[in-house]
């Protein structure tokens, strides 16, 4: 279903391609020796080469290689044995040589695909373009001080993946989308943390429109550094619509650079980007080009994890979770691998609707991660363990679990505690129901003259008496059994 | 190739290097005459010919991932022309950038 | 005239070895005659305390029997290297004041081999010039005179002017320079000097300010063959800090002069004797050939045809690559900054207070070659005849061994002369130009005097990583040269 927005004069499509900064997972950066830890002390995390000193030299971080290596095959993409490092040139306080270092006509990864799932279960591959490498720029502060910035350069040379999409997407949704699926499929790979709040994973969104059904493409305004997801969706929306107002109102769109403003949920133009940037790319002549050894991509192919997708794929054959399940459980690595810990040897339904629903909701009350939960995999693995022997119903496990989350107990030992251990003998559960039946002959002549419903009552009123305890199964059967006879 | 005085303020602006109106003239002057001196280049034939980046007949050669530089913040702003120092480290400055 | 700054770098060594003298008697000598030849204006930073200072340290060392390669032995160092805590200006107002927090890797070479520095010498702005009189602090001069004109100053060649004219006049035993499109060659040639570019690669560039990258490189510069030779033993090696520096050994220079250069084949390019080629110039050449004859040397007439492009290219990728190279001058975290009322603003008038004219030229021509729409007539087109340059001379290396040609058109000429337009000036690469742009190794060596009495030099250009065979001829010519004269009151 095509995505439209209503303008005065009709519908009309919205074209997008996302450009990604991805910040790559290594211990120094990518020309330089230098720490690239976030959070340093100012200036404390760079070099004279980052710092652009007189005479300084890049010499490449080997490790980025391969990260984009692994990125690219990640992508399904085509590896470029051979790819050259250009200088793009422009003047900025955060880009001290005067140039980034980036790729511009050989990047290291050519054309790829990435598979986006959309809410209503459907699932439509994306185009990538290219991944290039690329250094990342200093940080300016403007609000330090009245007439000065501050540049803090620790950020300066860190080794950026840029990752652009083909103008395939349709939707804030899809773009939203394809962000997440990106970033699932980086952090499955090691290659990138996609912290969007830390600034690891930036993103920049190219906007464009066109009536219903055309297949033209129209200019197109970049909103540059937009840091979640939903700001994503909400830049693209509000700028889409400015370019149907401009159309319909008879204007022409300028191609430009534009800022979102989160605050006022709108886009707005940059400044300091007015003049059309002229960034008179060329080969880098301080280095040679990038050349890959076969052999090293294969390995690296070899030792490809399982991605996102095909663990899906694997969830829905082996473990029978329908899809919209298996993409919920897989977009995280670590939230995969808790799953198919608790699932290991049990029904791996139950343990995908427990983690799904109880195990998640307690994540978000307590505020912990799944890196540090409050029950491990262990003891929900032993909870559901006691639901299939019998001891607790399901009922009574939900209130167990939640003595978990609090106590940080396990779940055998709160049943010792609490008493809790589900009754199952038979003469127990009648004699319980005989002293409600006894208490309530009213209500039993109701039943017997045909008032079904009220064995629900019955249900209840034993269950209280035995303290939740009642196997709920055997009490359907003995009750039935009363009725009858 | 002959430059005026707006082509030659364009690509001032560009090497962010302020040109005084008045050699505006001039410099175009100059800079037209280079570019006629090197566009006999137009002539050589290079059909089929690989643009050649490098002399040095290697290729890249690769780092290994240590942390083996950096941590200096002092030496990094010693040369700064109005660095604002903390114990910590410290800043660059320039003038306020609005964007 | 004390003996000692007469003594070549192998002399002093041997001698210090000896005990004839210390290191901090020899380096006092150079300090004492820096003064009487200031009026040269060869140093932009003298060092006299931390020389001596570097001197005593070295005599120590010797005591100890930790004497290296050029233990004790005071060089002047081109100021273009970056020198830890002394003032590196690269000639221009725009990093005056600048004191480096690091070494560069060449010098940290002369330093570990034991030498010691004098000081900083002048050069053409950011290395850009043939003739040392864009610096912005003062132009250098020749200490040659015309026998015709001798109160008429000449300038020493450029961009290492200040090293040629220091070890001319002998106020450094030595001189590191850099050779970019000739700035070791041709100030080597108009003061009389031996001087070497090596193939690029063969010397580090970290901490040499750069201006073309795929063109700079570090070199030295001495009286004599086997003095470069003992230099370049020590400057040379491979750099991880810098990817374009070569994984290559090091041999013994030195021990390349064996003088036996029987069977050796010598092109000559035809292309090398242009029409308007001075009769001079030619004669020296010529002379050249006879002397490699002699010697049991086969010259052999070759063709680099691709040769009258060389200029142009050179002087499109040269300030293509230096547009980018020095946009890194912009006032924010070292150098000269001139207060702008915004960012850009700061940058203009940085810029334009901080560079000189040829600078601002090269930069404004690199700028407009690398622009949108301009880049494939220009930059693209260029690299291309590099390449072609380049085979010519791997080419021509199929039949000969070396290469010989003079080294500059012209003696050294007088400050003020040459300089209405730059396309002029630049025609003083002419011959050495080409080998930069193939990245192969050139040497120059004095080879006679003009009838006004001024150094001619001749120019042996080698295979890849062949320095051995240009020192090997350039020692045999040297002892055919026989080249004795000194300028006036040197």
């Amino acid at each position: 279903m095509t995505y439209l927005l209503q303008g005065d004069t009709g519908d009309w499509e919205v074209v997008i391609g996302l450009e990604v900064h991805a910040q790559v997972i290594s211990n120094s950066k990518l020309f330089s020796g230098a720490a690239t830890e976030f959070g340093g002390d100012p200036n404390a995390q760079v070099s004279f080469v980052d710092a652009g000193f007189p005479g300084m030299l890049p010499v490449i971080n080997g490790v980025c290689v391969e990260q984009a290596v692994r990125t690219g095959l990640g992508l399904k993409a085509r590896i470029n044995l051979t790819s050259v490092f250009a200088r793009k040139n422009y003047f900025y306080a955060d880009l001290p040589q005067g140039y980034q270092i980036s790729q511009y006509e050989l990047p290291i990864v050519g054309e790829g695909e990435l598979i986006i799932d959309l809410a209503d279960g459907t699932s439509r591959a994306i185009g990538i373009e290219r991944l290039h490498l690329e250094q990342d720029a200093g940080k300016s502060m403007h609000d330090q001080h009245p007439t000065k910035s501050y540049i803090d350069l620790n950020r300066s040379g860190v080794a950026l993946m840029e990752i652009v999409s083909k103008p395939d997407l349709r939707s804030p949704e899809e773009a939203g989308a394809y962000i997440a699926k990106l970033r699932s499929i980086l952090r499955y790979l090691g290659t990138c943390d996609g912290n969007m709040q830390e600034g690891s994973l930036r993103c920049d969104a190219n906007v464009s429109v066109r009536p219903k059904g055309s297949t033209e493409l129209r200019t197109r305004c970049e909103i540059k550094n937009v840091n979640s997801i939903r700001f994503v969706q909400q830049a693209i929306e509000y700028e889409a619509r400015r370019h149907i107002e401009v159309y319909e109102s008879g204007g022409t769109i300028d191609q430009e650079t534009r800022l979102f403003d989160s605050a006022k949920v709108e886009t707005r133009s940059m400044r300091s980007k007015e003049h059309a940037h002229d960034y008179r790319y060329f080969p880098d002549p301080d280095l040679l080009p990038l050349v890959l050894d076969p052999a090293m991509v294969e390995t690296i192919r070899a030792s490809l994890p399982e991605l996102p997708d095909e663990r899906k794929e694997r969830y829905i054959k082996d473990f029978g979770l329908n899809s919209y399940d298996a993409g919920i459980l897989v977009a995280e690595k670590a939230n995969a691998a808790f799953f198919e810990a608790v699932a290991k040897g049990r029904d791996a339904k139950q343990a995908a609707n427990w983690i799904m629903g109880d195990f998640f909701a307690a994540l978000n009350a307590t505020g912990r991660t799944i890196d540090d939960p409050p029950v491990t995999a262990a003891a929900l693995g032993e909870l559901l363990d006691l639901i299939k022997d019998g001891t607790l119903s399901g009922r009574l496990a939900k209130d167990v679990f939640a003595l978990m989350v609090e106590t940080g107990k396990g779940p055998a030992v709160l049943v010792e505690e609490k008493g809790l251990k589900q009754v199952t003998d038979t003469g127990a559960i009648e004699a319980a129901i005989d002293a409600v039946m006894a208490a309530n002959p009213d209500k039993v002549a109701e039943v017997k003259a045909g008032k079904d419903k009220l064995i629900g009552w019955f249900v209840g009123q034993v269950m209280k008496s035995t303290g939740g305890k009642a196997n709920p199964a055997m009490l359907n059967e003995l009750l039935a059994k009363k009725f009858k006879g | 190739m002959s430059l005026d005085k707006k082509a030659v303020r364009s690509i001032a602006e560009l090497a962010r290097i302020e040109v005084p109106e008045d050699e505006l003239e001039s410099l175009a002057g100059e800079l037209s005459n280079i570019l006629s001196f090197v566009e006999q280049l137009a002539e050589a034939n290079t059909d089929g010919v690989q643009p050649m980046t490098s002399v040095a007949a290697m290729t890249l050669p690769w780092r290994a991932d240590v942390v083996n530089d950096g941590g200096y913040p002092t030496k990094v702003l010693a040369n700064a022309p109005e660095p604002v120092t903390l114990d910590e480290g410290g800043f660059f400055t320039v003038p306020k950038v609005v964007e | 005239m004390s003996a000692l700054e007469n003594l070549t770098i192998a002399e002093a060594g041997r001698r210090l070895a000896k005990g004839d003298f210390t290191a901090v008697e020899l380096t006092e000598a150079h300090v004492a005659r820096m003064a009487r030849f200031r009026h040269l204006n060869a140093y932009i930073t003298e060092t006299p305390e931390a020389a001596i200072a570097a001197a005593k340290a070295s005599d120590e060392r010797r005591r100890q029997g930790q004497a290296g390669g050029l233990e004790g032995i005071p060089l002047g160092i081109k100021d273009l290297f970056c020198t830890e805590g002394v003032q590196t200006t690269a000639a221009s107002r725009i990093l005056e004041g600048f004191k480096p927090q690091y070494e560069s890797t060449v010098t940290q070479r002369l330093k570990a081999a034991g030498a010691v520095s004098l000081g900083k010498l002048n050069l053409d702005e950011f290395a850009m010039g043939s003739s040392n009189t864009t610096s912005a602090f003062g132009p250098v001069e020749n200490p040659w005179k015309r026998k015709s004109a001798p109160a008429t100053k000449l300038v020493p060649g450029g961009s290492s002017g200040g090293s040629a004219a220091a070890v001319a006049a002998r106020i450094a035993m030595g001189a590191t320079g850099t050779d970019t499109g000739g700035s070791i060659r041709q100030p080597a040639s108009f003061c009389g000097i031996v001087g070497i570019k090596p193939t690029y690669g063969r010397c580090s560039r970290w901490g040499i300010v750069a201006f073309a990258s795929s063109l700079d490189q570090a070199g030295p510069m001495a009286r004599t063959v086997e003095d470069c030779a003992l230099m370049l033993n020590a400057m040379a090696g491979h750099d991880a800090k810098d990817s374009t520096s070569a994984p290559i050994a090091v041999p013994d220079f030195a021990r390349a002069l064996t003088g036996d250069i029987r069977g050796l084949k010598v092109g000559i390019p035809a292309e090398y004797r242009p029409a308007g080629l001075s009769d001079e110039v030619a004669k020296v050449w010529d002379q050249g050939i006879e002397w490699l004859k002699a010697a049991g040397a086969i010259p052999v007439e070759i063709s680099l045809p691709t040769t009258k492009y060389a200029l142009p290219t050179y002087y499109i990728i040269a300030p293509a690559e230096c547009s980018s190279n020095l946009a890194r001058y912009d006032g924010v975290r070292f150098g000269l900054r001139v207060p702008g009322q915004t960012l850009d603003d700061m940058y203009r008038k940085t810029r334009a207070a901080g560079f000189g004219r040829e600078v601002r030229r090269r930069i404004l021509i690199g700028t407009y070659v690398l622009s949108a729409g301009y880049y494939d007539a220009y930059y693209a087109k260029a690299q291309k005849v590099r390449r072609l340059i380049a085979d010519d001379f791997a080419n021509a290396f199929k039949t000969v061994d070396v290469i010989l040609t003079p080294t500059a058109p012209t003696p050294a000429f007088a400050q003020g002369e040459n300089t209405d337009d730059p396309v002029t000036m630049w025609l003083n690469d002419v011959f050495t130009i080409p080998t930069s742009m193939a990245g192969l190794p050139g040497l120059s060596l004095p080879a006679g005097l003009s009838s006004d009495g001024l150094p001619l030099g001749l120019q042996l250009i080698g295979r890849p990583f062949d320095e051995e065979t240009l020192f090997r001829v350039a020692g045999v010519m040297e002892t055919a040269a026989d080249f004795k004269a000194l300028p006036e009151g040197v």
